[in-house]
């Protein structure tokens, strides 16, 4: 569990996070909407500590986290992480590039000389089978194509073997069609090993699809904090001010309202199937 | 402004000079160039009065010796050993600096500064200088001459190398520290396989310009073909001469093609 207290983060005199709290549960998908600029990057980076808080409490697991450089790379195994430009190291191969994963537990001397053990060697195909990769192992990453990167850099996440995924607009630069399968293949394989996700996104239709719960964050505060369901039109308006698109505003409403349907129908189902009628 | 259907597109200069801050611009350049032609002497009479002499040195190194020429073998040889093991220790004497000389991996801001200024020493310091101080060092021979090579090659190739790496997309950087990775290992997964290229490119560059540089060094004793070169003027042996610069000529543009050649295969 992440637990985030109090958190602030400002950059000279601006104030990219002020007074953040919230919480992530074990094996639960989250995902973050905001404008650009309401710190949603600096978030996450702060969980990991790719960015130092300036105030605040981050427990992870009920640890607080200390700068010490072992310390932080223990936590950095158990929180991996999962950026928009997918970061994969160009002209190595999807297999080396997955093996980063694991390098955390790896003897720097030995990774350096390009031996790896036979285990890590296994977790890390592995982790390109999850996400339908491991056919293209021996190309070089920048042979693939984007949406593909991508899926490399979950699986270079998943290599870890984390307990949380931090996912920075992972699907920003990606067609539609792309970023569903991306996304897809983030929520089945993280849902597959009961990693809890915090995910930025950009885009509310797919927010409100994949998520199971959804955080709002403008302004760097937390704005909105509950299910899918509830972001209202309204909910929207808070996240985005100055957002006065009907058709936004519409295609979230309709969204909402289907899935608060399916929802509903699915407890009348259970219920159904409770009563013994079915 | 237009010129009949053409039309002049050119901003008028910022300031408030306007066009104007042309006249102090020209004046200026005008004026260093002629302060320098009087420094220098130049003058197109002395050139034109010295033709003939060219001339009649030329017509002395005709024909070149041929006969001569095999006994530029060894000397040509040992030309390109001295630019080889020359490049290798300048590689060598740079690697471990260089990752300190980047601005976006030196751990702290003195550090980069001081190391900067380390190779900027080493590479000022042209080799003929650095030849002299070292036969002084370890006596007369090409072994100077590779020491000499390497000190100069060091501070530029620590420059280049450095540049290289201040170049590189940082974003596999974060993810390697996101993954716990250390320090080694960042430099050996995201520095290196970004640098590579750039790297072996700036080495065969260098050694290209090492065979030129080494064809030179024997003029103060530091080994090869330069040796040959500067005795056969002091005896007055033009023919002699003619086949140094030839042989010299041939060494050069070979290391232009093989070095351009494995610069395109690793692009």
């Amino acid at each position: 569990m992440i637990e985030i207290s109090g958190l602030a983060k400002s950059y000279g005199a601006h104030q990219a996070l002020k007074n953040v709290s919230l919480a992530i549960r074990p094996g639960e998908f989250v995902v973050v909407l905001g404008p650009s600029g309401a710190g949603k990057s600096t978030l996450l980076r702060c969980i990991n500590r790719l960015v130092e808080p300036s105030g605040g409490d981050i427990l992870v697991d009920g640890t607080s986290l200390s700068s010490n450089r072992r310390d932080l790379r223990l936590l950095r195994r158990n929180v991996a992480m999962i950026f928009q430009q997918h970061n994969l190291v160009k002209r190595l191969s999807v297999l080396k590039n997955v093996l980063v994963g694991r390098m955390a537990d790896l003897s720097p001397l030995l990774s350096a000389l390009q031996l790896f053990p036979e285990a890590d060697v296994k977790i890390a195909l592995h982790c390109l089978d999850q996400v339908a990769m491991s056919h293209k192992a021996r190309s070089r990453a920048d042979a693939l194509s984007g949406g593909e990167q991508q899926r490399v850099g979950i699986a270079r996440a998943l290599a870890q073997q984390p307990k949380f995924m931090l996912a920075d607009e992972p699907v920003a630069s990606l067609d539609p069609k792309t970023s569903r399968i991306v996304l897809t293949y983030l929520k089945k394989s993280c849902k597959e090993s009961n990693i809890a996700v915090l995910c930025n996104l950009h885009q509310i239709d797919y927010a409100l699809e994949f998520a199971e719960r959804v955080i709002g964050l403008s302004g760097g505060e937390v704005v909105y904090d509950g299910p899918p369901s509830g972001v209202s039109g309204d909910v929207i308006r808070s996240i985005y001010p100055g957002l006065d698109d009907p058709n936004v505003l519409d295609a979230a409403q309709r969204l909402t309202e289907r899935r608060r349907a399916a929802a509903e129908t699915e407890l009348r189902a259970g219920d159904m199937r409770s009563d013994g009628r079915v | 402004m237009s010129i009949g259907s053409l039309q002049f597109v050119v901003n008028r200069p910022r300031g408030p000079l306007g066009w104007w801050i042309l006249v102090p611009i020209l004046g200026t350049a005008f004026a260093a160039l002629w302060w320098s032609a009087q420094g220098t002497q130049l003058s197109l009479k002395g050139l034109i009065d010295g033709l003939p002499w060219i001339g009649d040195f030329i017509s002395r190194m005709l024909p070149p010796s041929f006969s001569f020429m095999q006994k530029l073998i060894r000397p040509a040889i040992e030309t390109v050993q001295i630019a080889l093991w020359g490049t290798l220790l300048g590689v060598v004497l740079a690697l471990p600096v260089c990752f300190f000389a980047a601005r976006n991996l030196s751990p702290y801001g003195f550090v980069f500064h001081a190391l900067r200024q380390v190779l900027n020493v080493m590479r000022g310091i042209n080799e003929i200088i650095l030849a002299l101080i070292f036969v002084a060092a370890v006596g007369l021979g090409p072994f100077a001459g590779v020491l000499a090579i390497a000190i100069h090659g060091a501070g530029m190739l620590g420059k280049f190398f450095a540049e290289a790496i201040e170049e590189i997309d940082e974003g596999p950087l974060d993810a390697l520290r996101a993954a716990g990775a250390s320090t080694l290992q960042r430099i050996v997964f995201g520095v290196l396989p970004q640098v590579l290229p750039a790297w072996i490119g700036v080495v065969l560059y260098r050694f290209e310009t090492n065979i030129r540089v080494s064809t030179v060094l024997g003029m103060v004793g530091a080994g090869g073909i330069g040796f040959e070169l500067i005795s056969s003027m002091k005896l007055f042996a033009y023919e002699d001469t003619a086949a140094c610069v030839i042989v010299i000529l041939l060494l050069v543009l070979a290391a232009d093609v093989i070095s351009s050649k494995l610069r395109a295969m690793i692009r």
